[in-house]
């Protein structure tokens, strides 16, 4: 497997040696759960990145594809959430092409927990991870370094208390699936508003036998206030302080310019049907 | 990061330069550690117009990643002459430290009574100003975390503005915004109500264009500008939210205006 560029670690480890400060990633400081019913399991999320303090994304999607049945929700630093999710789709699908069965959740489970694993916690990864397959319904969360739980209802992530209370004092066995997606978006709004990394909109995805139905913002709790003025600037507001004009003609002393010859008009171009 | 929490091999071959982790504490040192400040967050602002100030600030109280409170106001009436300070003609805002905060508050509200009393007439912006210098500077060495701006009318009867670094450096100005979205506030405060960046249109070229002419903005204007500042605020900083707490300072009193904000 191709693995990361380590080339920099020297110069980097010197730098940082000498008092220069790491880059900071952005992390889905997030709310992420996940909960079985009768029939299939409900996972779902909220849609805040962040930089430190600040805002980097306010509708960002936390649920990710790993099979038409497996789906996974992410915490933690957003960058190793996206490409470890993405990594290991790529690995399942090429092992489900090979073997020619659909793919199982353990063995999403545990591949991403050997990867994880490998990598001692350097990458930040923190999964739940759903999905419905030959042996049944299957729920599990993923720690970054490799450590693995499979429970009936999960939350991760720095808003995890705030989901968990809910699941708490809410939960119980046997539930329909819309109970269960109620439930979820409940656990997920404790985290938006009690919770200050996570914020905007909730994520749903619900996975059944025959089919996964993801519910893009399924909550819009935190809609953005009408501004009371309109800032638009008059034009001419902005100082200009130098103006150059290039003709078409001139062009070619700037940059290479090759004239490609055009259709005539009403001479369409060949298309499929 | 992790990556680096164990020391890299210094002065080994693998660096150009020898310039390792420098550590003086000798051997078997034991460093002890005091940390009595926290960050509460929270974002303030304050416009003086021609005969009004407008001083505000969010309610959010935070530490860490938890809300302590959706309620605990940063603006405060000071030195009247009761417990509701109903014929209070300043008003102080606070923000960094909330324990330092409301320490600071209490002290320079008490000096303000003793100065009634004592004068028989309301402590003027320009002397409670310097006062408040004076308190933060008496703490140099273990300051007060909070970044003041003291509002009220001057002599005059314009709006007056003060604004404080913690141990107590002070100015005169037409608007400050303090705390965690000061950074995110002052610029469009600096373009919205010094328009600044802002020239007229076609009246001069290049570097010779006429800058648009200030002019005081009205009560309803700088009304407006305040709760559109913090909207954007809480938009994009996690410490900002919950409700917006305004002051009106007039020559007819103080007016308090509370509005929601987003709570995510």
């Amino acid at each position: 497997m191709p693995g990361f560029d380590f080339s920099n670690y020297n110069r980097n480890a010197a730098l940082h040696a000498r008092g220069v400060p790491l880059p900071k990633a952005t992390s889905t400081g997030t709310t992420i759960v996940g909960c079985i019913f009768e029939g299939g399991v409900v996972i779902a999320a909220d849609t805040r990145a962040t930089s430190g303090p600040i805002v980097a994304d306010k509708n960002c999607e936390k649920l990710h594809y790993i099979s038409p049945n497996i789906w996974c929700a992410g915490a933690g630093t957003a960058a190793d959430t996206e490409f470890t999710t993405a990594l290991i789709s790529s690995q399942l699908e090429l092992h489900s092409l090979s073997t020619g069965r659909k793919p199982r959740v353990v063995t999403c489970m545990t591949l991403l927990k050997q990867h994880l694993f490998r990598y001692q916690g350097h990458i930040g990864a923190y999964l739940v991870v759903a999905g419905v397959d030959s042996t049944g319904v299957h729920l599990f969360t993923v720690h970054a370094h490799g450590s693995t739980d499979k429970l009936p209802y999960v939350t991760m992530g720095s808003g995890s208390l705030a989901a968990m209370s809910v699941f708490e004092t809410q939960w119980k066995a046997q539930m329909t699936q819309d109970e269960a997606v109620k439930l979820c978006s409940e656990a997920i709004l404790a985290g938006i508003f009690n919770d200050l990394g996570s914020g905007s909109n909730v994520d749903v995805a619900v996975i059944t036998p025959d089919k996964t139905t993801l519910k893009r913002n399924y909550i819009k709790p935190n809609e953005r206030t009408q501004k009371l003025k309109s800032y638009k600037f008059a034009r001419g507001t902005t100082a200009v302080l130098n103006e150059k004009i290039i003709r078409k003609e001139d062009l070619g002393n700037f940059v290479s310019v090759q004239e490609i010859h055009v259709a005539e008009p009403g001479d369409k171009m060949e298309v499929d049907v | 990061m992790a990556m680096f929490s164990q020391n890299p091999l210094m002065n080994g071959p693998n660096y150009s330069f020898n310039e390792g982790p420098k550590v003086n504490a000798p051997e078997g040192a034991r460093q002890h550690r005091f940390d009595p400040y926290t960050d509460n967050g929270g974002s303030t602002l304050a416009i003086s117009g021609a005969d009004f100030t407008i001083m505000a600030g969010d309610t959010r109280l935070t530490s860490g990643y938890s809300i302590n409170s959706r309620y605990h106001p940063k603006v405060f009436k000071i030195g009247g002459t009761t417990a509701d300070q109903h014929d209070a003609t300043l008003c102080l805002s606070v923000v960094g430290f909330a324990a330092d905060g409301e320490a600071l508050k209490e002290r320079l509200d008490a000096i303000c009574k003793m100065y009634q009393y004592r004068h028989g007439k309301p402590m003027s912006v320009k002397a409670c100003a310097q006062r408040l210098s004076t308190i933060l500077y008496q703490k140099r060495f273990f300051p007060y975390y909070a970044y003041a701006i003291l509002g009220g009318l001057d002599e005059e009867g314009k709006g007056a503005v003060y604004s404080y670094d913690p141990v107590g450096s002070y100015e005169r100005e037409q608007c400050r915004a303090g705390g965690a979205a000061a950074s995110l506030i002052m610029p469009f405060l600096d373009n919205q109500v010094n328009f600044k960046n802002q020239y007229v249109p076609g009246s001069g070229e290049g570097h010779a264009l006429q800058e648009r002419e200030r002019k005081p903005l009205t009560r309803s204007e700088v009304e407006v500008l305040v709760k559109d500042a913090f909207d954007g605020a809480v938009e994009r900083h996690i410490e900002v939210g919950d409700g917006l707490q305004m002051m009106v300072i007039t020559k007819n009193g103080i007016e308090e205006i509370f509005l929601p904000l987003k709570e995510d």
